[in-house]
């Protein structure tokens, strides 16, 4: 039962991951984010109530507070105040992003094959969607040429990296992961202050306007 | 342990102080105080290891052992010294109307953020807080690189903070998988990813993990060391910050990334029996070392031909970390530590020779010698030891790695010296034309600040003449320690 519904929020997880590839708001995009927050914190509460490791409440708990809450609020506030809310991007070719997506997750089941054997927990099925998913909000990141999107593919990496961490081990010891979660924010806020240095320099938050910075170009 | 105690202390203390009255008159003062008091810590720290022996202190959450002990006091140390350099810096800066008191402030804090978390980076036992600093080591910088709000400087903060970033992720799945294959043995818990604890274990850690882990991790954290081909961030993040933070991005972050690869190397080396953590750092530091000298003859700008040359010097250490063996170990060591003070003497000169004359681009760089001579002899004195000229201590190292290469993969030997022979005439003819040439350049408003440089270059010319027993000791230790 627990395995199934566990492997029920790693579907949701892959499920957002591609929602996220091919969303061109930026609005829906935030919202996207958080509803993989939440699906985190879900199945962590599932597998510490399975596996009788408490330690994944707080865990779950502090996911919903700094992702499900706080950063989607931060990103909210920040796209109203740089009134970029209604803001799509139009360069992205979705079909081909969705494909190369595809060919991502082959690639990643085949890389948590050998690991997830190795691992004894009940969550090892999910690694390899763990996987997927970092390397989905990579693509994300490349194919992005905005600023705010590219940072919530970062962002939705970091989820991928807990979930990839709670499949394989259970999660990481709490300090370490308070200690990332505290660096997640800490990096919302210094990016938060940084979109606003960008557009008072640029203008926009369009990262066309950033390739001066090149080796051939001088 | 106290020393430990003052050491993370003194920064995290000065921070918030400098948070809120960074702005002021005597904010530079203090900024310089603080490193002082947090070096000193670093000498009593680094006196107790040489009397006592590697030190465990608070249950296990802070290690001190050979390995780190000298590059947290070398850390310390450039950091105080940068603190000095950058006082007439930053006050000329300000005069010219490139900088608020506000981004003063935010500056001072910063320092001692970005001081803070690279001490902890040393001197943590926990692997995964060594990731959760590191990251919070670049997130410190972002706003530094950027300090001065064009847009070139926002360019590169960005780059530098996607790149870092995504690279840094990769390191935390690394972490990952070494925390599963630790947990196996150790159990679940903090103590699983407790260097000592996973040093004690490293032969019955699963080797096929050990080996995917060391992947993620040596591409994770060479983002941060500025390996080839990871290096996209650290010419431009380098060029267009202010240049204390050039300074200590060159002399201390680079280190520090490094560092944290040949931590992981000895727990992978101890997993595999295999030389395959060696022989990807062989890879990832010859290609450094050969792509950086080749982009070095294409600078124009002053502070990103220094920012390639770092990249040669850390792909050359990388290289000698991963061949191996007590000696070229140990000239890995020294290396780190001569670059490190060369490097960082550099960048004081070159920063008051731009400021002078108000612009990065070399061709436009003349006669330093004539309107401060002092300067002039800086910048060629820096420039000739880290191009390696004997005596000093650059040569040392390098000569070592040199013909321990040969002698041991005599393949890279020769690439090894095109490489250097290349990044020496590229090098060598900007700089003299700098140095020695007609000027018309003014005189600064605060005089600069030159005593850096000299204490600088002065061990890096004992270091080629003469390395304290003590030092030498901690070198062959290390070398023992990460084989």
């Amino acid at each position: 039962m627990s395995a199934q519904l566990i492997n029920l929020m790693a579907s949701l997880m892959l499920l957002i991951a591609f929602a996220m590839l091919a969303q061109r708001r930026i609005r829906s995009l935030i919202y996207l984010f958080a509803w993989q927050g939440a699906v985190l914190a879900v199945n962590s509460v599932i597998v510490a109530w399975y596996t009788g490791h408490g330690e994944l409440y707080l865990s779950a708990f502090f996911t919903v507070l700094l992702k499900v809450i706080a950063l989607p609020l931060v990103l909210h506030y920040l796209i109203r105040k740089l009134d970029i809310q209604w803001d799509v991007e139009t360069l992205i070719n979705i079909p081909t992003t969705m494909l190369a997506g595809i060919v991502l997750v082959v690639f990643a089941f085949n890389l948590a094959l050998p690991i997830s054997q190795l691992a004894g927990t009940i969550t090892r099925g999910t690694l390899g969607i763990a996987i997927a998913v970092v390397l989905l909000a990579f693509l994300m990141m490349i194919t992005r040429r905005k600023a705010v999107p590219q940072v919530i593919g970062f962002l939705a990496m970091e989820n991928g990296l807990f979930f990839a961490a709670t499949s394989a081990t259970y999660g990481m010891p709490m300090v370490v992961e308070l200690g990332i979660l505290l660096d997640v924010m800490v990096g919302i806020l210094i990016l938060g202050i940084f979109f606003f240095q960008v557009r008072e320099a640029f203008d926009s938050l369009d990262l066309k306007h950033m390739e001066k910075l090149k080796e051939s170009g001088e | 342990m106290n020393e430990i105690a003052i050491a993370l202390g003194s920064p995290a203390a000065g921070a918030l102080l400098l948070a809120f009255y960074g702005d002021r008159a005597l904010a530079s003062r203090l900024n310089v105080l603080v490193s002082l008091v947090t070096l000193a810590a670093t000498a009593l720290l680094a006196a107790r290891v040489i009397r006592e022996g590697s030190v465990l202190a608070y249950n296990g959450a802070f290690y001190v052992d050979s390995f780190n002990v000298f590059l947290v006091a070398l850390t310390a140390l450039v950091a105080f010294t940068t603190s000095l350099f950058s006082r007439p810096y930053m006050l000329n800066e300000q005069e010219r109307g490139h900088l608020t008191a506000r981004r003063l402030r935010l500056y001072h804090c910063m320092y001692q953020v970005f001081v803070f978390t690279m001490l902890l980076v040393l001197l943590t036992n926990n692997l995964g807080i060594m990731w959760v600093a590191l990251e919070a080591a670049t997130l410190a910088t972002v706003l530094l690189v950027s300090l001065y709000r064009t847009p070139a400087s926002i360019e590169a903060a960005w780059k530098y903070f996607i790149l870092c970033s995504v690279g840094i992720a990769q390191a935390l799945f690394g972490t990952i998988l070494l925390y599963l294959a630790a947990e196996k043995i150790l159990g679940p818990g903090g103590n699983a990813l407790l260097w000592t604890h996973l040093n004690q274990v490293k032969g019955d850690l699963e080797p096929t993990v050990m080996s995917l882990a060391f992947v993620f991790l040596i591409v994770g954290y060479g983002t941060k060391a500025g390996l080839v081909p990871l290096h996209n961030w650290l010419p431009d993040a380098h060029a267009e910050g202010p240049t204390p933070i050039s300074a200590v991005l060159s002399g201390l972050l680079l280190n520090i990334g490094l560092y944290a690869i040949v931590r992981c190397k000895v727990l992978v080396d101890g997993a595999l029996g295999t030389p395959f953590a060696g022989e990807l750092m062989m890879g990832f530091g010859l290609l450094s070392v050969v792509v950086a000298a080749f982009f070095l003859s294409r600078q124009k700008d002053v502070k990103r031909m220094f920012a390639y040359s770092s990249i040669e010097h850390m792909g050359l250490t990388t290289f000698a970390f991963g061949m191996g063996g007590p000696v070229a170990t140990f000239a890995a060591l020294l290396h780190m530590t001569v670059h490190s003070l060369t490097k960082s003497a550099i960048f004081f000169t070159v920063g008051h020779a731009t400021q002078k004359t108000g612009t990065q681009m070399m061709d436009q760089i003349r006669g330093l010698i004539v309107t401060n001579p002092t300067i002039g002899w800086g910048l060629m004195l820096g420039t000739l030891a880290i191009l390696g000229m004997p005596p000093f201590g650059v040569f040392s190292s390098e000569f070592m790695i040199v013909t321990t290469a040969m002698r041991e993969q005599p393949w890279a030997a020769p690439i090894l010296l095109v490489s250097l022979a290349v990044a020496f005439a590229a090098m060598f003819t900007r700089v003299q034309a700098m140095v020695f040439g007609d000027t018309t350049a003014k005189r600064l408003p605060h005089a600069p600040a030159l005593l850096p440089v000299f204490v600088h270059l002065a061990i890096v010319l004992m270091l080629g003449l003469w390395i304290p027993p003590y030092l030498a000791d901690w070198y062959r230790h290390a070398a023992k320690l990460i084989g």
